[in-house]
């Protein structure tokens, strides 16, 4: 069983991790993969911690991530990736986005959000690539190209060609037209090239 | 929700458990669906209500649903309900009742036990409802069981016209995985035969119909023993044998994939013969179940040597890293050295409020009012008891504001003579079970002031449709309820029923300051919709004009997760004490300018937002670069 791939999508509520993991699981599908997709999502609408857990491989059986067994993390907010990294496996790595959503629980002074939570995950031996995928987006001239953008960081660190993805993530905005399947084209690469550049 | 063409039979698909149920129904030629919202559960009535050719609806509450499932399945027609686990406390009225009338056409009811408490007021084990209400009860263990089973249980009702309960968890309702979908066919109604003795429940007829009730259990028994969804499967290593059922299944295979298993799909009644063939090749056998020991209990109670919850938890969730250290104790042997980094300590991420929720001046008011005692009850609007309003005082079940309030005010002791007690309750959860309640306060002369956040909407679920919003499930017009009528008729004085715009502060205020000081019941109703949903519009955004902006920090109170702080600071008053500063910002690309930050803010340091064209801000760059 140790032949599942096992991948960790990780932010908080209305970021849309749910909708990049189904469309990574879906993926996975399409090369005849068997697969489990299941959140840790309390009430996830409320902009609470939300983690995604996608299991691929010839059988999947339990659908949750056995903690220290992630082979990436792929992290929409940076507090969440250090909340969530113990799930890795030793050698596994993290795909992070730099943003940083803080809640009105820091804002009213009852906690504190971490300086650099990047910097932590690292001091703590953890593989990190990190990347601002908001900026990128908005460079790409739409914020709502970060999902692509993060899906795209992933593309290389899958047992499967990046290509298969991107075909998957394309499919989901073919009814948007050529300008916005485009745009996503672009997201998707720039993503990877951000996860490959550090 | 729109109708949507069904994928063909034999595709597979991603299904959540909870889509795959919906497929099955509409497969199994159901004619009447009927559900109230409630995680895990929502989706399945959301999906079914997709399909053709069904009738779907939004219920008031679980027990209407219920009833409406059985009107339908005397009718001769295949019905399904479905619910989370408390949902059927709700029902169980008319649960252990139909158990002995029993259905003509197959009825489906499928439970959703929140198992580890994503979104609920407990955790509580339904399979319990199979042994109270002598019912069959099928357990899936991941979608394409809960597809296959929810075929089976059709043909299962019909044959022995009994209700069947499938019980799920969230992590079989949540779960998505593939499913190899079927053929739809079409069984037609076979009409109402008319038969008091049958359907009429008397003290007389339901005597009669115990006895048969308790030949169908034998009947049950025989078919669970039989049934292949109860299957042993051998294994090498039968050092310990395990009977698993639902999700804790596939965590047992995955843990010990080479251990002798009876897997239990049609799990009550127990099939107590199986699990003694398990037992006979395997040296101990322990039984892995959510949440209760059930099964554990029952096959002790027949003689046979299991164990359980003495050495795996009582409660939450079971997984792979439970089970495997448990078993390694039992067996003797070291437990598993974990090479995990223990989780890194972070701040929690509580679920917020909505950027300009309504509900927000609502309790930003009542965090403001002294004296109050505030008996909650369950929607968004229970998290006013969190941060950083704190003005919800108790939250039980649905509708027990009312009652609540009305106990805290006859049974208030010297110490609480002055308190004012309200009672808090949002529109979806005043119909489900509020009304009665309110009855009761009017009734019984109470002293309550009762605030009815009416945001149009069942907003925690999802914002589903309701009978205060004027749609029904597929968004057509529907007749809509007007609340102050309702609570008129209900026997409040019309001068106490207020309608306020929950953005307008002082109004909200005075409004609340003054009824709580009537001695008699009052109802305030606030107007204005979930953000959510379509009914709501956005306005201008907000910003913070920071060279006016003092860091008193009032706006933060209103609890808008739009407001962060830039850099905090310290401030000697003139009276020589230290107060703590905090200088904001408005995040003006999700603000939707509801105004009430605007309104504490005393310097008046909150602006319109002018957001700065792309053109102009190239310009500018191409400026500085000159
Ligand atoms: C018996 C029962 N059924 C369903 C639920 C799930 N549930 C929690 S709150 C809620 C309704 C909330 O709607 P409303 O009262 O309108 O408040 P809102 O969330 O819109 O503020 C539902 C359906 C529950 N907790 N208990």
């Amino acid at each position: 069983m140790s032949a599942n791939t096992n991948i960790l999508v990780v932010g908080i509520g209305g970021q849309g991790v749910m909708t990049a993991t189904e469309i990574l699981a879906e993926a996975a599908i399409a090369l005849g993969y068997d697969a489990k997709k299941t959140e840790v999502a309390g009430m996830a609408q409320r902009g609470g911690v939300v983690s995604s857990h996608l299991r691929f491989g010839d059988k999947v059986l339990s659908p949750q991530i056995t903690p220290g067994t992630a082979d990436v993390l792929l992290g929409f907010e940076a507090a969440e990736g250090l909340r969530w990294r113990h799930m890795l496996r030793p050698d596994g790595i993290a795909l992070m986005n730099t943003a940083r959503l803080v809640p009105p629980v820091v804002e009213l002074g009852l906690f504190d959000y971490p300086e650099d939570p990047i910097a932590d995950m690292r001091k703590s031996g953890t593989r990190v690539v990190a990347f601002d995928a908001t900026t990128i987006a908005l460079g790409l001239g739409d914020v709502r190209l970060g999902n692509t953008v993060m899906l795209g960081a992933i593309g290389d660190h899958l047992p499967f060609p990046a290509e298969v993805l991107l075909e998957g993530v394309l499919k989901r905005f073919q009814r948007k037209g050529e300008k916005v399947v485009e745009q996503n084209r672009r997201a998707f690469e720039a993503g990877r090239a951000a996860a490959k550049g550090a | 929700m729109a109708a949507v063409m069904p994928a063909p039979a034999s595709s597979r698909l991603l299904m959540s458990g909870n889509e795959a149920v919906a497929r099955a129904v509409w497969e199994s030629g159901v004619k009447v669906a009927a559900a109230y919202p409630g995680t895990p559960a929502t989706e399945m009535l959301e999906v079914i209500s997709t399909y053709p050719d069904l009738y779907a609806e939004w219920s008031v509450n679980e027990k209407v649903s219920l009833e409406v499932a059985i009107g339908a399945a005397y009718a001769g027609s295949r019905s399904f309900c479905c619910m989370k686990h408390v949902g059927m406390n709700v029902a169980s009225d008319a649960l252990m009742t139909l158990t002995l009338t029993g259905v003509m056409g197959g009825l489906v009811i499928a439970v959703a036990d929140d198992v580890g408490l994503s979104s609920s007021q407990n955790e509580q084990d339904s399979r319990y409802w199979g042994r109270f209400a002598h019912l069959p009860v099928l357990e899936p263990a991941d979608s394409q069981e809960a597809y296959d089973m929810t075929r089976f249980g059709y043909v299962l009702s019909e044959k022995f016209q009994v209700p069947v309960i499938l019980r799920m968890t969230t992590r079989i309702n949540h779960v998505k995985g593939l499913v190899t979908v079927g053929e739809r066919e079409a069984p037609g109604a076979a009409g109402f035969k008319k038969d008091p003795a049958r359907w009429v429940m008397t003290p007389a007829g339901a005597s009669k119909r115990i006895p048969l009730m308790f030949e169908r259990d034998k009947a049950l028994r025989q078919m669970a023993e039989a049934s292949e969804l109860n299957r042993l499967e051998a294994g090498a290593d039968r050092r310990v044998g395990f009977i698993a059922s639902g999700p804790a299944y596939m965590h047992v295979r995955e843990a010990f994939p080479n251990a002798p298993v009876l897997k239990l799909g049609f799990s009550c009644p127990v099939p107590v013969e199986k699990a003694r063939q398990l037992a006979a090749l395997a040296d101990q056998v322990v039984v892995v179940e959510e949440v209760e020991p059930l099964v554990e209990m029952e096959l002790k109670a027949a003689g046979i040597e299991v164990l359980g919850k003495d050495i795996l938890p009582r409660s939450g969730e079971l997984s792979p890293q439970i089970l495997k250290p448990a078993i390694a104790r039992l067996l003797g042997e070291p437990v598993p050295e974990t090479t995990v980094a223990p989780p890194m300590q972070v701040f929690p991420r509580p679920p917020t409020m909505c950027v300009a929720c309504p509900h927000l001046g609502v309790y930003y008011t009542l965090s403001q009012v002294k004296n109050l005692t505030i008996a909650g009850d369950i929607g968004c609007y229970t998290l006013g008891a969190g941060h950083p309003w704190n003005a919800l005082d108790t939250c039980i079940s649905m509708g027990a504001s009312m009652g609540v309030a009305l106990g805290l005010d006859k049974g208030r002791g010297e110490a609480d003579k002055d308190k004012r007690i309200l009672a808090v309750i949002g529109d979806s959860t005043f119909m489900h079970m509020g009304m009665q309640g309110l009855l009761d306060i009017v009734y019984n002369k109470g002293n309550v002031t009762v605030l009815l956040l009416d945001n149009r909407a069942v907003g925690m679920t999802g914002g589903q449709n309701n009978p205060g919003n004027g749609y029904d499930i597929h968004d057509n017009e529907a007749p809509r309820i007007d609340f102050v009528k309702l609570v008129e008729s209900l026997g409040v004085k019309t001068e106490r029923i207020h309608k306020v715009d929950p953005y307008q502060l002082p109004v909200l205020f005075k409004t609340i300051r003054e009824e709580v000081k009537v001695p008699e019941v009052s109802v305030i109703i606030t107007d204005q919709p979930c953000v959510l949903t379509k009914a709501y519009h956005k306005l201008k955004p907000y910003e913070v004009a920071e060279d006016k902006c003092t860091g008193c920090g009032n706006c933060i109170e209103v609890g808008c997760p739009a407001i962060h702080v830039t850099r905090r600071g310290k401030e000697v008053k003139a009276s020589g004490r230290e107060v703590d500063l905090a200088f904001v910002r408005i995040e003006s690309s999700v603000c939707t300018g509801c105004g009430l930050c605007l309104q504490p803010c005393a310097p008046k340091a909150i602006q319109h937002h002018e957001p700065v064209s792309p053109i102009k801000l190239v310009k500018a760059v191409e400026e500085v670069a000159q």
